[in-house]
C-alpha cells in the first residue's frame, strides 16, 4: 500500500460553488436571460408576490419560474394557475437550499432559450441559502411585518447578499410594533446599497415600484 | 441542515484534488472553521459519516477540526476586538460602525491521502 502523504489544499469549502455560479451567470448573461434568486422565510408571502409580478410584467417579459421546495409541489400549483408563466418544480431532497449547480440543471428543465426572466424561488431558510451563490444575476428577500423589525440583525449574512430587500404585509402594520424606520436603518448598516421596497403583495399596494425597479434591471442586464 | 450542503460540497473539492493528484484513498480532511462561520462541528461530522460511506474515496476519511478566531474592526477607534464576546458594539468606544475581518472562514486547510 501507498504511504499516505499530506497535500495542502487551503481552499474554501464554497470555492466549487462560486466558481458554478460565476460559469452560470456568465452562460446566462450571454444568452439574455437574467436569473432572480428570491429568498425569505417559510409563511412571507414568496409566491402571492411573485404571482403579482409576474402578471404585471408578463406582457413586457417571457417569465419561468422554478420552484424549490423540501417537498411537495404546491407553489408551483399556485403559478401555474395564477400566471401563464412557465413552472416548474424543484426538489432539494433534504437540502435547505439551492447552491449553482442545482439551479443549473433547473435551468435546463426550464429550458432558458425563450426566457428573459427567470425566478428562482429558493427554500424558504434566512441562513443557509444566502451561503451558496445560485448565479443569480440579482438576489432579493422578502420579509413580512410579522417577522419583526429586528431580522437584519439576527440574520446579516442574508442581508449583505441581497440587492434588493421587500417588505411584505404593510396592511397589517397598525397590528405589530414593527418599526419601519428601524427596519431601514438595521438593513442599510448591513448593506447600504439595498434598495428597499414596501409592499402588500395581497392588495397590490407598492409593488408597482419595485416591478420598474426589476423591469429595469432585467433590460439592463438583457441589453 | 446546511451542514448537509456543505459536505457535499466538500466532497466535490475531494474527488477533484483526488483526481490531479491521483489518490485512491483519503485518510483525513482538515478543516479550518471560522467562530462565527455558522457551522456546526458536531452536525457537519453526522453528516459526513452519512455522506463518506457513498463514495470508497472518502470512506474511510476522518474529518478535523481548527477553529479560528473572530475578530471585528471597528471604524471609528481603528482597534480590533474579539466578536464572540463583544458582538456588533465596539468594547473600546461604544462604536457600532463595525465590521467582521475575521471568523468567517470555512476552508480545507489539508488533506492525508495516498
Amino acid at each position: 500500500m501507498d504511504s499516505m502523504r499530506i497535500i495542502e489544499v487551503k481552499q474554501s469549502i464554497f470555492a466549487d460553488n462560486d466558481e458554478d455560479a460565476n460559469k452560470l451567470r456568465s452562460r446566462l448573461k450571454e444568452q439574455k436571460t437574467f436569473l432572480l434568486n428570491m429568498m425569505s422565510s417559510p409563511g412571507s408571502g414568496k409566491t402571492t408576490t411573485l404571482v403579482r409580478t409576474i402578471n404585471a410584467l408578463s406582457d413586457r417579459l417571457r417569465i419561468g419560474v422554478m420552484e424549490a421546495d423540501i417537498d411537495s409541489d404546491v407553489d408551483a400549483w399556485t403559478i401555474a394557475e395564477k400566471t401563464s408563466a412557465k413552472t416548474i418544480q424543484l426538489h432539494t431532497g433534504g437540502m435547505c437550499h439551492l447552491d449553482a449547480d442545482m439551479t443549473r440543471q433547473g435551468l435546463k428543465e426550464l429550458g432558458t432559450e425563450e426566457i428573459d426572466l427567470a425566478v428562482l424561488e429558493n427554500v424558504g431558510n434566512l441562513v443557509c441559502p444566502a451561503e451558496f451563490d445560485t448565479g443569480a444575476s440579482k438576489n432579493v428577500m422578502i420579509l413580512s411585518v410579522p417577522e419583526g423589525h429586528d431580522k437584519p440583525l439576527k440574520y446579516p449574512l442574508i442581508f449583505t447578499v441581497c440587492d434588493a430587500l421587500i417588505i411584505n404585509k404593510i396592511d397589517v402594520l397598525p397590528y405589530f410594533d414593527f418599526d419601519m424606520d428601524l427596519v431601514r436603518e438595521y438593513a442599510k448598516r448591513r448593506n447600504p446599497k439595498l434598495k428597499i421596497f414596501p409592499i402588500c403583495a395581497k392588495t397590490g399596494e407598492g409593488m408597482e415600484a419595485w416591478c420598474d425597479w426589476l423591469y429595469q434591471e432585467v433590460m439592463e442586464w438583457n441589453k | 441542515m446546511h451542514e448537509l450542503g456543505i459536505v457535499v460540497h466538500i466532497t466535490k473539492t475531494l474527488k477533484g484534488i483526488a483526481k490531479e493528484n491521483q489518490l485512491k484513498e483519503i485518510a483525513s480532511v482538515s478543516l479550518e472553521l471560522g467562530e462565527v462561520s455558522g457551522v456546526i462541528p458536531e452536525i457537519l461530522t453526522d453528516c459526513w459519516n452519512y455522506y463518506r460511506k457513498k463514495f470508497p474515496l472518502i470512506e474511510e476519511a476522518e474529518l478535523k477540526f481548527e477553529t479560528l478566531p473572530a475578530v471585528t474592526y471597528c471604524e471609528d477607534c481603528e482597534k480590533t476586538y474579539p466578536t464572540v464576546q463583544y458582538g456588533k458594539k465596539c468594547p473600546h468606544c461604544g462604536s457600532d460602525h463595525t465590521y467582521l475581518i475575521a471568523g468567517n472562514e470555512c476552508n480545507i486547510k489539508e488533506i492525508e491521502a495516498c
